[in-house]
């Protein structure tokens, strides 16, 4: 019996949860209304709008008031940057932005960009082991630190960033910095009401808990300046305007509700399949290397790994032809695969990064699954591989 | 799939004759491009047509390969005061060389493309001037539209190549593949053929990359007798044969180029005749020939451009390599410029190809 596509890039986007589905169907059944409006149908879209803040709200442990809906992790990242520099050269003050060189595009890009108009920004160094130089950090932090920008836990390997100190460190060195945490990736398996705890800024995305692919929300802290981007209406407490997407926000708050439910057992079993992926491939291939070192925090569904001689784009071809869903890398706008910054920053050589591939497990993935990438990977490695 | 009309039908055409078809793009320029091939928006192209087609669709990374074979060979043969041809490098060293290796790894039999060629099997017994030299193989001959012929920029392949490689749109006319393709309601149907080299946007222009890599110099003009005549920004864009700027001699006509000295820093001017060549040397280690090498004073049929016109020559041995002596004298081959060369008896075919020394 077949076994179906083996969906291994939960990363990238996990595929919509039943849950979240029936939540979302149950918000477009009858007339929903602008939330902005007055009478019953505006009313009732206001409502759910609202119950879903209350939700993402308590998945963070803010206050509702704190959280902003958006179209996803992107613009969430983006407003965390613009808004935040924006907001500070508004007041005279010219600051400066600390950024882990391990930042997804999104804010890698954002950072860039203000860096281009003007603003001062300065890139942080990661270990061998993909994570933030904390000691760097505190070394950069000084009076003119406007934003520091640390990832919950890195899209690639799976490293789980040391936020807490980040915290520590800014608190103590730069209290007048606010510390903007990108959690899209962290947020299915890790609680972010702890984790992310002191951060400022916490941007979410849907469709990476199993939510709808176009909806996402920034956590502002209230001491935060901000400046919009996209400016209109007034939604969102003039932090975003714009109509918001109701039966998208009741898809994110039944994501991170079902989240929150099975985040220990779900959790654990998907550890588990993981490693046993790990080590099914270990012993398959010959040379391949593990790209995070042993001993460090990775989230339960993260497999990195790198194949010395084999061609990341020929692999990722193969695989798809066998029905096996796995990730190379960041694309560019093409489609194209870019070589990795995030492992260029780990000091891992190009030729061995070139061979790098993700495997992502997700909720979905089951023993089955497991079982076929280890019939299927070592055997197009092999043939595909040119050197050891 | 380079996002051109012709990619799309060579695609098209396979699925039609029910082959497992998969489409690439190749990403090689990560700079701004306006030539129409391979820029993010020719990308969607490929990509949308592939979907219409029903086939799977891959965009392969290669800027650092193009970078390295074709773009830094192509600023180094300037810098040189050689005439480079890119397209050519791009098909020798990328398309049919990495492409192919690719497309064999993964376990295809064959590469297409949406070149205007055709590769034919010959049986035993072929012509003795040059070509299969009696065995049965494949041959190289033109694309069934003249205009759009692309023969020349495919004439370095080889026996191993051409019975690897398809050219689905070889037998078709420009216009029988842009009505094939509105049949099928294709999105590339009306869109115009890239003219350009990928690398260089219109705006700059050769001279503009180029002198973003470059140092280019000044040269002096003189005539036959040594006298200046007057100055040029960049030798290294200068091309012997070249009419193009060089103005009108004291007699009233035309002035080519009969001879460049990069190092020297001066370009020689002289009348129509006087630029013109009975001959060109084409070197040895870039000498390719599609099956045997072509018979020592053998008649052939040399293309020393993409579109130029065919002329009749002998090829013959040289210890550098090949000299081919034009039945006619010719405006100059620039050195670094490839010389295609066509059977005699069979002026289709090609037999190989060199480059100016």
């Amino acid at each position: 019996m077949s076994v179906g596509l083996v969906y291994l890039d939960h990363a990238a986007t996990s595929p919509l949860r039943p849950g979240v589905a029936t939540a979302m169907d149950e918000a477009r059944a009858g007339v929903l209304g602008n939330p902005s409006g007055s009478h019953p149908a505006a009313q009732r879209a206001r409502r759910l709008l609202e119950e879903a803040r209350d939700e993402v709200a308590a998945f963070l442990g803010r206050d509702p008031g704190d959280v902003v809906f958006c179209s996803g992790g992107t613009e969430a990242a983006n407003l965390a940057v613009f808004g935040t520099v924006g907001a500070a050269e508004g007041a005279g003050e010219a600051g400066e932005v600390l950024w882990s060189a391990v930042e997804h595009p999104a804010v890698r890009e954002a950072v860039h960009a203000v860096q281009a108009a003007g603003a001062g920004a300065r890139e942080l160094p990661v270990g061998e082991e993909g994570a933030l130089d904390v000691g760097a950090l505190s070394e950069a932090l000084t009076e003119r630190t406007t934003l520091v920008a640390v990832m919950t836990a890195n899209n690639e390997t799976g490293v789980v960033q040391p936020l807490g100190a980040v915290v520590a460190a800014v608190r103590r060195r730069a209290p007048q910095a606010a510390v903007f945490t990108d959690a899209v990736q962290a947020a299915p398996w890790l609680d972010l009401a702890e984790v992310a705890a002191g951060a400022d800024l916490v941007a979410l995305s849907a469709h990476k808990l199993g939510g709808p692919v176009g909806v996402g929300a920034l956590a502002v802290s209230p001491r935060v300046g901000l400046v919009a981007r996209q400016v209109g209406g007034g939604q969102e407490r003039e932090r975003r305007s714009g109509t918001q997407d109701v039966v998208g926000a009741v898809g994110l708050a039944a994501a991170v509700r079902l989240a929150a439910a099975e985040r220990a057992a779900v959790g654990a079993r998907v550890a588990r399949l993981r490693d046993e992926l790990r080590r099914g491939l270990l012993s398959a291939v010959r040379g391949l290397w593990v790209t995070v070192p042993d001993g460090v925090e990775v989230l339960p569904g993260h497999l990195h790994l790198c194949v010395p001689g084999a061609d990341r784009e020929e692999v990722l071809v193969a695989l798809g032809r066998e029905g096996v869903c796995v990730s190379g890398g960041s694309s560019c706008a093409s489609g194209a695969l870019e070589p990795s910054y995030v492992l260029a920053a780990m000091g891992v050589e190009r030729k061995v990064a070139d061979g790098s591939l993700r495997f992502t497990l997700g909720p979905a993935t089951t023993e089955a699954h497991v079982a076929r990438a280890l019939e299927v990977v070592p055997a197009v490695v092999e043939r595909l591989r040119r050197t050891v | 799939m380079s996002g051109g009309v012709d990619s799309s039908v060579a695609a098209a055409l396979l699925v039609a004759r029910g082959h497992e078809v998969v489409g690439a793009t190749l990403k090689l320029w990560g700079g701004p491009s306006d030539s129409g091939c391979c820029s993010v928006a020719d990308v969607e192209d490929a990509r949308r047509v592939a979907q219409q087609l029903g086939i799977e669709h891959h965009v392969f990374n290669l800027t650092e390969e193009f970078e390295r074979r074709v773009v830094d060979p192509y600023v180094e043969e300037h810098a040189r005061g050689r005439t480079p041809n890119p397209c050519i490098e791009c098909n020798r060293s990328i398309k049919f060389d990495r492409l192919l290796g690719r497309s064999e790894r993964l376990g295809f039999d064959r590469l297409a493309t949406g070149h205007h060629a055709r590769v034919t099997a010959e049986p035993a017994g072929g012509h003795g001037g040059g070509g299969t030299g009696g065995r049965p193989g494949w041959r190289l001959r033109r694309g069934t539209d003249a205009g759009k012929d692309q023969s020349y920029v495919l004439s370095m392949l080889g026996q191993e190549a051409l019975g690897r490689v398809l050219f689905p749109v070889g037998d078709l006319t420009k216009e029988e593949v842009r009505r094939y393709a509105r049949r099928l309601g294709l999105r590339t149907a009306a869109k115009p053929d890239s003219q350009d080299v990928c690398f260089i946007g219109r705006a700059e222009g050769r001279h503009g990359f180029l002198s973003r890599r470059l140092d280019l110099h000044p040269a002096v003009l003189v005539d036959g007798g040594g006298r200046s005549v007057g100055s040029v920004d960049a030798v290294e864009l200068v091309t012997v044969g070249q009419r193009r700027g060089m103005g009108h001699g004291t007699d009233g006509r035309r002035r080519y180029v009969t001879r460049v000295d990069v190092p020297g820093r001066t370009v020689t001017l002289g009348s129509a005749t006087e630029a013109l060549h009975s001959s060109v040397l084409l070197a040895a280690p870039t000498l390719s020939w599609v099956d045997t090498p072509i018979a020592p004073g053998a008649p052939a049929v040399a293309q020393v451009s993409a579109h130029g016109r065919p002329v009749p020559c002998t090829v013959h041995r040289d210890d550098a390599g090949v000299v081919v002596r034009f039945e006619l004298p010719q405006r100059p081959v620039a050195p670094g410029q490839t010389v295609a060369l066509y059977d005699a008896r069979d002026p289709d075919a090609v037999v190989g190809a060199g480059i100016a020394s």
